[in-house]
């Protein structure tokens, strides 16, 4: 066991000069001063740990605690999974935090002790912190599906809903799928990573299909009463594009799986697929559970939305998909990236002394590819309510697409090389 | 978007909503913290890689005229007039000054 000391962090920290460079101008000095750990370098983790560092001007010291080797990006996953994209186009490495001061530790977080502000890695090492932010994304309720509780029938019948190697895993399965076949995708009940993620998905399948494999089926078993998201787009677009190659299949929540069977369990039906492709029901991440974070529905982590701080620990911050939403936001990586500035903004006034803003702000945007080049998107903003305490979307703002579109399409790839940049660039 | 779209996306929200508040003086950090909230799309700072424009260092009349023209529906645009009516003319000043001051 060891601490990682101050005067270790300065040098990996870089010369001071190096780090005014980046700060650019017009931030007043700050007085915020200890020691953030951040946990998780997803899309929320990754932005929380470059803007405590820029906004400081360094005066802060951020430890980013991350177990994978390299960032992979959930959004733009369904275009590999189309061949349209590769695997190494939506995965970025950590070296750009380097310049800002970021100490990486790649581990993984085995116990957080609130109240003694310190957390135990795997590896035995131990970090406290003055604030701890915990981005640790989803975790999946596999227990709810007892044929899926087990590791070899994840490796079958897989989710693909963490980017990764699932992604390339389901890729292969379509690829190895005689013409003919049928692909039916579990959406689970909402909420859930990403909701216009599913219906992303299954048009690109289709279109992959419709390219390779005409013959081909996409099977959508939906848990929902409804599609969740851009419901009007999605069906013109299917209605359009699809017609006898998507069929959707509303309120058909999963019960069960018949992995040697490839097939779904659904309360009155069974359906056997070709690929069967499972997004489990989810929770936030496991270390939330751990730490005792976890105070909505068994599943989320509520929080105070002018700080992101937990209602249930003093101290701790939790961003993205794990908290329990405000009302009308996604879980998205777009929203992830805004809670973490919020949070930036607010540790370092809590950190300096200071009550955080009164008056944040976040934006989303969801772009969804119908096709390899077109695109729909939903945007709203959002903004604090005093009366009811929590981030409301704005009267009058956000909006869809009025139909799918190629500009968008250049749009959404913009998005995704600039938001990329944003956390870890 | 069209209204119909608007009304359908604020019933499935479930909530009327709120109009966009207007900005306090006395917060060092605003104009900061409210930019921060356009860098996904168009650059940490405002400083776009490219597909996005960027805003680091444009002139601030300029910003405030094209996100005036954004939020009244006059500039044609697939998202950004969406966007501009989630902020109240004062937070939209704010905004574009603290970009025009990135250089
Ligand atoms: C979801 C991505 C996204 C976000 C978030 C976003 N923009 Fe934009 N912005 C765009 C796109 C796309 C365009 C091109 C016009 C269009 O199609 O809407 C644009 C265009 C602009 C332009 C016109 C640029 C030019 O020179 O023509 C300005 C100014 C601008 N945005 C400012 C902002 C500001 C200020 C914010 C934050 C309040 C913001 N944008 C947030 C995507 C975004």
């Amino acid at each position: 066991m060891r601490q990682f000391d101050r005067r270790e962090f300065l040098r990996a920290a870089g010369g001071a000069g190096a780090m005014a460079a980046l700060y650019g101008c017009g931030v007043a000095g700050s007085k915020a001063s200890g020691h953030v750990v951040v946990v998780g370098g997803g899309y929320g983790g990754a932005t929380a740990a470059k803007y405590l560092r820029m906004w400081s001007q360094g005066s802060v010291e951020v430890t980013l605690i991350e177990r994978n080797p390299r960032f992979v990006s959930c959004p733009i996953s369904n275009l590999v999974i189309a061949g349209e994209k590769t695997l190494a186009e939506i995965t970025v490495g950590y070296e750009g935090l380097q310049k800002y001061g970021v100490k990486l530790v790649h581990g993984d977080v085995v116990a957080v002790d609130a109240d003694r502000r310190s957390l135990k890695l795997a590896s035995g090492d131990t970090l406290s912190w003055d604030r701890l932010v915990l981005a640790p994304g989803i975790d999946f309720m596999y227990y709810s599906l007892p044929g899926l509780d087990n590791a070899a029938a994840q490796e079958t019948i897989l989710h693909a809903w963490k980017a990764g190697a699932q992604t390339l895993a389901l890729r292969k399965q379509l690829q190895a799928m005689p013409d003919g076949g049928i692909y039916a995708l579990c959406v689970p009940k909402a909420p859930y990573r990403c909701p216009p993620g599913p219906y992303e998905r299954a048009s690109l399948v289709a279109w992959y299909f419709k390219q390779n494999k005409p013959r081909s089926k996409v099977l959508i078993l939906d848990a929902n009463e409804d599609i969740v998201s851009k419901r009007g787009l999605f069906m013109k677009a299917w209605a359009d594009a699809y017609a006898g190659i998507i069929e959707y299949r509303a309120q058909s929540e999963l019960r069960d799986v018949d992995v040697a069977n490839r097939t779904a369990i659904l309360e009155f039906d069974k359906v056997k697929a070709d690929v069967l492709n499972v997004v489990p029901p989810q929770r936030a991440g496991s270390i939330a559970l751990q730490a005792g974070l976890i105070d909505v529905n068994q599943r989320w982590c509520s929080v105070d939305w002018l700080s992101m701080e937990s209602t249930a620990a003093r101290g701790i911050h939790v961003l993205g998909d794990a908290c329990f939403p405000a009302p009308a936001m996604p879980k998205s990586g777009h929203m992830a990236n805004q809670h973490a500035k919020l949070a930036a903004a607010a540790i370092l006034n809590l950190l300096a002394g200071q009550r955080p803003s009164d008056q944040p702000m976040v934006v989303n945007t969801c772009y969804s590819f119908v096709d390899n080049r077109n695109v729909i998107h939903v945007a709203s903003v959002h903004a604090y309510d005093a009366q009811a305490r929590t981030l409301q979307p704005v009267k009058g703002a956000g909006g869809l697409s009025s139909a799918p579109n190629e500009m968008e399409g250049k749009f959404a790839l913009a998005w995704a090389r600039n938001i990329w940049a944003d956390m870890l660039g | 978007m069209n209204k119909t779209n608007a009304t359908a996306l604020a019933f499935a929200a479930g909530f009327a909503g709120l109009s966009p508040a207007p900005a306090q003086a006395g917060d060092p950090n605003l104009a900061r913290n409210l930019s921060a909230t356009c860098a996904n799309c168009h650059g940490t700072n405002g400083r776009s890689l490219g597909g996005m424009e960027s805003l680091a260092g444009v002139d601030k009349n300029k910003l405030l005229d094209k996100l005036k023209a954004f939020r009244s529906d006059a500039k044609p645009a697939t998202i950004m007039h969406q966007i501009s009516k989630g902020y109240s003319e004062e937070q939209l000043d704010l905004i574009a000054g603290w970009f025009a001051a990135q250089k």
